[in-house]
């Protein structure tokens, strides 16, 4: 029952170096039946440790998942399964609602097509380049069955979205730690993210540490940490008000003999705009690779999928002072889309590496181009 | 990329000059440039809808005003429907009635809820007020502790929350506290949640019928989207919201979320978040974001900001130490607390129409706040002598200045050496400083380099 908590550490220690080919994408893809398993391993869990106070890995742990236990079996299992309903087989389709009596392809449903991809956040200029191309075709007589449109408009975003995906792997060494530094505004969820990656990682069979270099927000330090007991991995810290950059060269210092797999930097939350914030970004980045040539191998820029236009110059602004090299978009357990990301995307062609999906450390998903363009098209609760 | 919609609606209507009736043709012209300017903005697609609809109605068979070229009179009317939108006028909190006083910040995840419930409580008590902060974040890590050390830096105290508690319980409590230790005003901060959430939904409404609050306060995003009134809507249904703060005002996001969600919650925006620190916190003005949301600049704040700082007997005068080279480090400091009162240099430029963008002005080193403050520090534990003199200052005085100061003698150094730089460069710039190059501060360029941030 415990399994899901207790069975890490003890398997990390003695795979540590598995392979790396083995390592993170494959192994992260969970499918859902086993996420559903480990959404009840939770729930039981949580519940002993209502009743059983001295459960050994969650000792130190005593805020753990969110949701309280209710009456059912319901809470934090019922709503997992509803998340992934949502992100990956969304099942009642805006579109197919709309399209369901129509035969032909009429202005109207064109507006209603517009409406669906703006408020799906894709920004005016794709949308109307979007809307606009597929009523060229109409007009041109090329078009004509909503079906074929509505499958034309999906690989088109699909498509902006391929054009700047990039195998994960190559960004890895060949040997040495793989560094991971993540970057993002305040309150994406970058910390969340972080221990969402360890666990993946950890689970691969692979040695994480993480790095808290996140010191500036009041108890930024003492949140990575406590996720760090959770999962059972080691965190190199400071006192809150250290330079990060040391930090980070401790963590280093700390890895050198201890073969570790897997570096993950936590920086603090800045906003683009802060100069002064980015010019220190760019410094802690220096300082990686003075000690490990190539760190950080992996610049995640983290993104909240309710963010609007402003996404777009958060990861203009970003790439520009740290090149990112991959995004992860998260909170998409809410009814945002996150449709921004297609025009990052687009403009700066860096790849979506994950999505994330709630607040639980197995709430991270790869993320899959065609499944997030169905998604846009889903009917959002309101 | 984004013209400003004054740009634009000029371009629309270059050929009708000054006489006239709107036409119908111009107006639908019109209305597309506004209703693009709207949802670059991020405003919501049928806040947009409505909005666009409301102004056709006003703009047909408008005579054009003489004085006025048709597009500023559509700007105009933009203008006037957006701020009648956003509330016409400040807002404030309302307290009366009950003892203890009782605010609830609500809002989803990383919206910015603590942060804002110390800004409030810093707020709140320098208008003689006795704030309590309630943490009531029970689930995300180190919530708690992240409200408590923020109470401990603005001297307000926290209530001892623990993980294991319930949150309604939690709340309870603290009002009985705060009935016995005389605190006039509870801020509670909740966890941040989805307004999917049911059950976390349902939570908050027990907290509210539990503390009864004088004040519901959803915190939201400035760079939020579309889904902004899906959110509003929703926590404003469940709770019935009393206002809005709108957070990350600093950054470059346009914040059509601010008329999505005052349209749909039909709440005043009550404050702005413009920082980090804990003093970043404004009333909201209606006004200045209607301009902001139409890309034209919060010239207003801009003027009223520089109305604030520049003391023009003193900026003349410091032109005058300027030509005879008679600058001291006491000027030095003066200069320094005009800066920090002025805001940073990027709040100023994204002001300024058309300057946010320009890149090369965002390269310029910006003044930190606590670096500031440590200039001040040093300055103010030298001697009268040694801020006229600064040669006089040797090893034994840094030491003791550095010692007054709480610094290091490094930190002094530093501020001896880029005081000498600047006094270095305004030589050379003599003759070409007037008055007004005092702001565009060489001080900022030449600040020491390599301290920590903000
Ligand atoms: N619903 C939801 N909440 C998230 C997700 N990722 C992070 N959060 C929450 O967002 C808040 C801010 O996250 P945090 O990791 O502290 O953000 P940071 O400031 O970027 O490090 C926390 O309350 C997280 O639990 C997600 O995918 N879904
Ligand atoms: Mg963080």
């Amino acid at each position: 029952m415990l399994g899901w908590f207790k069975k890490k550490p003890k398997k990390n220690v003695q795979e540590d170096s598995a392979g790396r080919s083995e390592l993170a994408r494959e192994d992260i893809e969970d499918d859902k039946s086993e996420s559903a398993a480990q959404a009840e391993d939770v729930l039981i869990s949580e519940e002993e440790n209502k009743s059983v106070a001295s459960i050994a890995v969650r000792e130190h742990a005593p805020e753990t998942a969110r949701s309280k236990p209710s009456e059912k079996n319901g809470g934090l299992f019922s709503r997992l399964k509803e998340q992934l309903a949502k992100t990956r087989n969304s099942i009642v389709s805006r579109v197919d609602a709309l399209f369901l009596g129509k035969k032909v392809i009429d202005p109207e449903l064109l507006d209603e097509l517009e409406e669906i991809l703006i408020t799906a956040d894709l920004g005016v200029g794709t949308t109307h380049e979007l809307v606009e191309s597929v009523r060229a075709k109409v007009d041109r007589k090329e078009l004509s069955d909503p079906q074929v449109l509505k499958r034309i408009l999906k690989e088109k975003i699909a498509g902006f979205l391929h054009s700047s995906d990039q195998k994960a792997e190559l960004v890895m060494p060949a040997k040495g730690p793989f560094v991971i530094m993540v970057v993002g505004v305040n309150g994406v969820g970058k910390t969340t993210t972080i221990a969402k990656l360890a666990n993946k990682f950890l689970k691969a069979g692979q040695n994480v540490i993480l790095v808290a270099a996140d010191t500036f927000r009041a108890a930024a330090v003492q949140q990575l940490q406590i996720w760090g007991e959770r999962i059972g991995v080691h965190v190199v810290a400071q006192k809150t008000g250290a330079d990060p950059s040391s930090v980070v060269f401790d963590a280093f210092d700390y890895a050198e003999n201890k073969n570790v797999d897997v570096i993950i930097v936590d920086t603090a939350g800045r906003l683009h705009t802060k100069v002064n914030l980015m010019e220190e970004l760019k410094k802690i980045k220096r300082v990686m690779a003075k000690k490990i040539p190539d760190a950080p191998h992996e610049v995640l820029l983290v993104i909240d999928a309710t963010t609007g236009q402003n996404a777009v110059s958060q990861a203009r602004l970003f790439s520009e002072a740290v090149d990112i090299t991959g995004l992860a978009l998260t909170k998409l357990d809410g009814t945002a889309k996150g449709g921004i990301v297609v025009n990052i995307c687009r403009e700066l062609t860096i790849p979506i590496r994950f999505i994330g999906i709630g607040e639980q450390m197995d709430d991270l998903r790869d993320f899959n181009a065609d499944e997030f363009a169905e998604a846009l098209f889903a009917e959002g609760e309101s | 990329m984004f013209d400003n919609l004054s740009d634009r609606l000029n371009k629309v209507f270059k050929d009708l000059r000054g006489h006239g009736k709107l036409s119908d043709k111009n107006i639908q012209d019109a209305l597309r440039e506004v209703r693009m300017a709207l949802l670059e903005a991020d405003v919501n697609f049928k806040v947009v809808k409505d909005f666009v609809a409301t102004i056709a109605e006003k703009a047909v068979g408008q005579q054009v005003h003489s004085s006025l070229s048709p597009g500023q009179q559509v700007i105009k009317l933009v203008q006037e429907e957006l701020i009648s939108l956003l509330g016409e006028s400040t807002k404030y909190l309302e307290l009366q009635g009950k003892s203890p006083a009782v605010l609830m910040m609500v809002g989803l995840q990383g919206s910015g809820k603590t942060t804002s419930s110390a800004k409030l409580a810093v707020l709140l008590k320098k208008q003689g007020r006795r704030p309590y902060l309630v943490p009531a974040d029970v689930y995300r890590p180190a919530a708690i502790e992240q409200l408590q050390i923020l109470g401990e830096s603005i001297g307000v105290p926290v209530h001892p929350s623990q993980t294991e508690q319930d949150p309604v319980t939690i709340c309870k409590n603290a009002v009985i506290v705060a009935q016995n230790s005389d605190y006039d005003t509870l801020l509670i901060d909740t966890a941040g949640r989805l307004h999917v959430d049911e059950e976390l939904m349902g939570e908050l409404g027990n907290i509210k019928s539990a503390v009864q609050p004088a004040e519901i306060l959803f915190v939201a995003d400035a760079m939020t989207g579309q889904d902004a009134v899906t959110v509003a809507d929703k926590f404003n249904q469940d709770l019935n919201i009393s206002g809005v703060i709108l957070t990350k005002m600093e950054g470059d996001a346009r914040g059509g979320a601010a008329l999505s969600i005052a349209r749909v919650a039909g709440r005043p925006i009550k404050f702005i978040g413009t920082g980090e620190g804990l003093d970043a916190l404004e009333v909201f003005h209606p006004d200045r974001m209607a301009s902001r949301i139409l890309g034209m600049g919060d010239v207003l704040t801009l003027i009223e900001k520089a109305e604030e700082v520049v003391d023009k007997k003193k900026a003349d005068k410091l032109a005058q130490k300027l030509k005879k080279s008679t600058f001291t480090l006491e000027d030095f400091l003066d200069q320094i607390q005009q800066i920090k009162k002025m805001g940073s240099l990027e709040q100023i430029m994204g002001m300024i129409p058309g300057l946010n963008r320009m890149k090369q002005l965002k390269d310029v080193p910006k003044p930190d706040e606590k670096e500031l403050g440590k200039v001040e520090a040093i300055i103010r534990s030298m001697t009268a002598q040694e801020r006229r003199k600064y040669q006089i200052i040797d090893a034994s005085r840094r030491q003791r200045i550095a010692k007054g100061s709480g610094t290091q003698v490094q930190d002094v150094n530093k501020v001896i050496k880029s005081y000498s730089e600047m006094l270095k460069m305004m030589k050379k710039m003599q003759g070409k400083a007037g008055p007004g190059t005092v702001f565009k501060g060489k001080t900022k360029r030449k600040r020491p380099k390599g301290l920590s941030r903000r």
